[in-house]
């Protein structure tokens, strides 16, 4: 039983490797996007193998599904602005200047040199040491929920998931002052097959979302990864045109980028009165507002990841022939 | 031979790709992609540190770490490529002139 | 009898996993995009159907059959939707590219 789950990890883990080289050396640009989101996803199954359906599912929706969507985009936009349909590396990418060969070795011996010291460091690195799985499952019963990855995120270590939900926040703001003013590359039409497919799988995408909010509190799930879900609500939205976004919702937008990260710093400046710090939620209400925070979180990362999707603020005239035709 | 040396082992391999991608590769798309590379090598590590053999319970502390990992890089992708996206503009519209 | 549920189950998988090969040497053998969507969609929607029903042959309880029946129904979905508009684009890139050529 042991020999034949280790061959499987063995194939995974060469799987993996092969795919992530094949990814950075493949000559289509296409190609690479579609053998990184498999990789994606095979090292999400690696992380389902080392007991970690969290990061898995966070890694499958997120890391993979989102970036994905978010490197197809721009592909398609660096393709539209160099005139290119057909395949091929995107022109204009690529500066003409060769690289000598001395800045090439330079490169090699620096990365081997790294990448010995970590391999190194982590074969003689004490494994499967104490961790701090104790500390956590000791204070389990005052964090008012019952998965542990949700305990850590949401309670015992809320401040690192503040400062993610602002890293959110500041990306979305970065990315519409980077394309002020900018209108849209026109999206292909993408049919009639597309749309059933839309109509049929939007309403399933929210049940599966907010079942994975839900259960957050007590088994692999939670916000980022529900907020993931939603966030391709929105992606299918925008892709079947059945959601253009207008410059009056703009003011919306706002409000649900700000949303998150308001309602959880919030929660922490309340709760910290009478003697207690930030955080530290009182235990009858716990399981209440952790769910309060992680649903307000959810609508915020999922109007967040769509908008970074879309990629630019919607301008008051699109033009529906761009600019770049005269 | 167990799972958290062979996945281990594997992290700091794709680590490696990625590292060597992000600095040698020369489209700006694909430096993006090595970068990712780079950060799910990374999360392989944690998860193995987070790892214990079967019947005992994972450490949560690295998998919430790794959680936050991802979304802290899928905020700095959105970022570089809205960069990327922008230059090309720009490039494009030198040409044209 | 739970072990002739358990060999049914294992055959059915490993029925699915040689679908799941056929399918990937298409992929990688055969010389245009459309042969390729043929031997995945063709391949692959059998394989994962065979697959997905040994799984639920060793669930446990009804839920859990109904979770991999969902699973199977929107992947089927998906890849079918993926298969004709992967076929569609490299039409109209053919078309394009035919025009251009002439």
């Amino acid at each position: 039983m042991t020999d034949a789950a280790i061959l499987f990890d063995l194939l995974l883990a060469g799987s993996v490797i092969a795919l992530a080289i094949a990814s950075l050396t493949v000559r289509d640009m296409f190609a690479a996007i579609v053998l990184f989101v498999i990789f994606g996803l095979l090292s999400a199954l690696a992380w389902v193998r080392l007991s970690a359906p969290d990061v898995a599912l966070a890694e499958a929706a997120i890391g993979t599904g989102v970036t994905g969507a978010l490197l197809l985009k721009t592909l398609h936009h660096l393709r539209y602005v160099t005139g290119k349909l057909g395949e091929g590396p995107a022109r204009g990418l690529t500066p003409t200047a060769p690289v000598p060969a001395g800045v090439i070795w330079a490169n090699a011996a620096f990365c081997g040199m790294i990448t010995l010291g970590l391999a190194l460091a982590f074969l003689g690195a004490p494994r499967s040491g104490p961790g701090f799985d104790a500390l956590v499952a000791e204070a389990m019963p005052a964090s008012g929920v019952d998965h542990p990855v949700t305990a850590v995120l949401l309670n015992f270590r809320a401040y690192d998931t503040l400062m993610e939900v602002v890293v959110l926040l500041a990306a979305v703001i970065a990315v519409w002052q980077i394309e002020r003013g900018l209108s849209d590359a026109p999206a292909p039409a993408l049919g009639e097959v597309w749309q059933g497919f839309a109509r049929l799988t939007l309403p399933a995408i929210v049940v599966v979302g907010t079942y994975l909010l839900w259960k957050g509190s007590e088994a692999p799930g939670g916000a980022f990864q529900g907020g993931a879900v939603l966030a391709a609500v929105g992606l299918l939205l925008l892709l079947s045109r059945i959601y253009v976004p207008q410059p009056a919702h703009r003011g919306l937008a706002r409000w649900a980028f700000v949303l998150g990260a308001g309602a959880f710093a919030g929660v922490a400046l309340l709760v910290s009165g009478g003697g207690r710090v930030a955080f530290e939620y009182p235990a009858e209400h716990a399981y209440a507002l952790i769910l309060l925070i992680e649903g307000l979180v959810t609508i915020s990362i999922a109007v967040t990841l769509a908008a970074l999707f879309h990629g630019r603020e919607p301008v008051a005239a699109p033009v529906p022939e761009g600019r770049n035709d005269t | 031979m167990t799972p958290d040396l062979i996945y281990g082992l594997t992290g700091i391999a794709v680590f490696a790709i990625g590292l060597v991608g992000a600095l040698c590769a020369q489209d700006r798309l694909r430096r993006v992609l090595a970068l990712k590379l780079c950060s799910v090598g990374a999360g392989f590590v944690l998860v193995v540190a987070a790892w214990r053999s079967p019947p005992a319970d994972p450490d949560p502390v690295p998998h919430a770490l790794v959680i936050t990992g991802i979304v802290v890089m899928v905020s700095a992708t959105a970022v570089a490529l809205a960069l990327i996206r922008r230059l090309q503009t720009l490039e494009a519209e030198d040409d044209d002139d | 009898m739970p072990d002739l549920v358990a060999f049914i189950s294992a055959v059915l998988i490993a029925a699915g996993a040689v679908f799941f090969i056929a399918g990937t040497v298409g992929l990688l053998r055969f010389p245009d995009t459309y042969c390729r969507l043929h031997a995945l969609t063709k391949a692959d929607g059998l394989g994962l159907a065979l697959i997905a029903l040994g799984i639920a042959l060793t669930a446990s309880s009804f839920g859990e059959v109904f979770r991999i029946a969902l699973i199977w129904f929107f992947v089927a979905v998906a890849s079918a939707t993926g298969g004709h508009l992967i076929a569609t684009y490299a039409r109209r890139v053919d078309r394009a590219e035919g025009k251009e050529g002439s």
